[in-house]
């Protein structure tokens, strides 16, 4: 296991080296691509000058809106859907061709319904990564087994103990998977949001240092976006990865 | 009898959400339905319409070609080379999860506006999933068959063919559903700022023209393409698991 972790490691520093050495040997243009230590060191100043500050403050609050918003909405209307038959058959076709539709070309839309702040974005994350956490609740919910709630219904076990003792834990392996789509989706939908349509966050300040050339800039907020984005991943995976360890022994 | 009546109330529920929309944020947001339809109908007809169509499908075709040949090989690798496999499946799977939106510049950048730069954009959405259903699908290739094969005496080739690729079909169609419409999705933005044709263009320049109509008409008209395309998909994607 260990081997396996120092080659992926290896393979990153390697990659990592090569751009830095096609860039410093000027075999590709610096208009092009910046030198990863320079992407670095640009990150710094800018952080260091406050200038990333606000745009990252904006996108960090309407990330973790639509987060929040998505697991609420996305574990209660699975709730509701696994616990009626009918509806969950019929609303199956939505489900799964939620995500076969590009969801920013519904951007306009929630622009025109919001206005033009934060909460529009937090819509379109939202609207991403709520169907992520409706199937995630649904076959979590599946997998509680029958036994399970019967011995719950025979010890007459209230809404929370229940909630609590028997169903949680069955159906924790695959909330888990919906919170981690849930992140992903609404990352990917906020960036997307700013980046196509608003006026703040970093996804608009990419845009914008692209359009004035500043490329430096760029890619130290690119640099930004994608350390977050792999950093708040990996740790959600390990924390799935102890929770479902904890619950084995 | 029953499910039709419950698509029916899905459908109607649909169509209540979108005259919802339009009440509160109205005619300079969008169309009403039967507006956005005659509207659609009337592009459909058009003899301007169709390019951009063109457009929008040669460039998903090539992007589509490539993250399947690319994927479905780098899955297999990955696949039967177990520690290649674990060193890069999670590389590949937070690749996955970054907002690919912010890379476009790069893109750009290297490809240059035009149909290079979309097909690109379509292939770095649409070629992760793929690779990893792939190799998840050869990775969880039942111990059992592998040594009936072997006790039955086939040859690689006969392996390959009877035993391995029916084996890993149905996960391979998956991926390739999900590919595909990552893919749209990845042209479809690549279009938005990288090209002066297709229908994600028609969508940005609507937007940016205030021309509402063709906007919600052109955007109804992808996202029953869409929608119809992942049914077909979904469709052979069951087949598939019932052949096996």
């Amino acid at each position: 296991m260990r081997g396996v972790a120092l080659t992926r490691l290896g393979v990153i520093a390697a990659f990592i080296a090569l751009l830095e050495a096609l860039c410093r040997f000027g075999i590709v243009k610096p208009l092009t691509l910046v030198a990863p230590s320079r992407m670095v060191g640009t990150l710094i100043d800018l952080i260091q000058a406050g200038d990333v500050g606000d745009d990252a403050a904006r996108t960090a609050i309407e990330v973790a809106g639509a987060f929040v918003l998505a697991i609420l909405l996305g574990v209660s209307i699975g709730a509701v859907i696994h616990a009626i038959p009918r509806l969950r058959r019929a609303v199956a076709p939505v489900l799964v061709s939620w995500y076969a539709v590009p969801s920013f070309v519904f951007y306009p839309l929630f622009i025109a319904l919001l206005g033009l702040s934060e909460a529009p974005l937090i819509a379109i994350g939202a609207f991403s990564a709520t169907p992520a956490m409706v199937v995630a609740t649904i076959s979590g919910l599946d997998r509680v087994p029958r036994v399970l709630r019967r011995v719950a219904r025979v010890h007459r076990m209230g809404f929370w103990d229940t909630l609590r003792h028997i169903t949680l834990p069955s159906a924790l392996p695959s909330l888990f998977t919906g919170v981690k789509l849930a992140f992903a989706y609404a990352f990917i939908g906020v960036i997307a949001g700013e980046f196509i349509l608003s006026g703040g966050g970093l996804g608009y300040a990419i845009a914008y240092a692209y359009e004035s050339f500043e490329t430096a800039k760029m890619y130290a907020l690119m640099l930004l976006v994608l350390g977050v984005g792999v950093a708040v991943n990996a740790g959600l995976h390990t924390w799935e990865g102890r929770l479902l360890r904890r619950r084995q022994r | 009898m029953t499910r039709w009546i419950d698509n029916l109330a899905i459908l109607l529920a649909l169509l209540g959400l979108w005259y919802l929309a339009w009440w509160q944020a109205g005619d300079s947001a969008i169309t009403p339905p039967v507006q956005t339809l005659k509207f659609a109908l009337y592009l459909l007809g058009s003899a301007d319409f169709w390019p951009h169509v063109w457009a929008t499908v040669l460039a998903f075709l090539y992007a589509l070609a490539i993250s399947a040949v690319l994927g479905i090989t780098l899955g297999l690798v990955l696949g039967l080379h177990r520690f290649s496999g674990e060193v890069f499946e999670p590389i590949l799977a937070s690749f996955y999860t970054i907002p690919k939106v912010t890379l476009y510049p790069l893109m750009l950048l290297i490809f240059g506006l035009g149909l290079s730069a979309k097909v690109a954009f379509g292939v770095i959405h649409g070629m992760i999933p793929v690779t990893l259903f792939t190799l998840a699908a050869v990775k969880n290739i039942p111990g059992v068959l592998t040594r009936t094969a072997r006790a039955l005496r086939l040859s690689p080739r006969q392996t390959a063919l009877h035993v391995l690729m029916p084996a890993v079909l149905p996960e391979i169609i998956s991926g390739l559903r999900i590919g595909f419409a990552l893919t749209f999705l990845g042209v479809l933005i690549g279009e938005m700022f990288a090209s002066q044709r297709g229908l994600g263009f028609l969508i940005i320049n609507g937007i940016n023209q205030h021309d509402v109509a063709r906007t919600t008409a052109v955007i109804v008209i992808v996202v029953t393409a869409a929608v119809l395309a992942n049914g077909a998909l979904l469709r052979l994607d069951r087949h598939a698991r019932h052949d096996v």
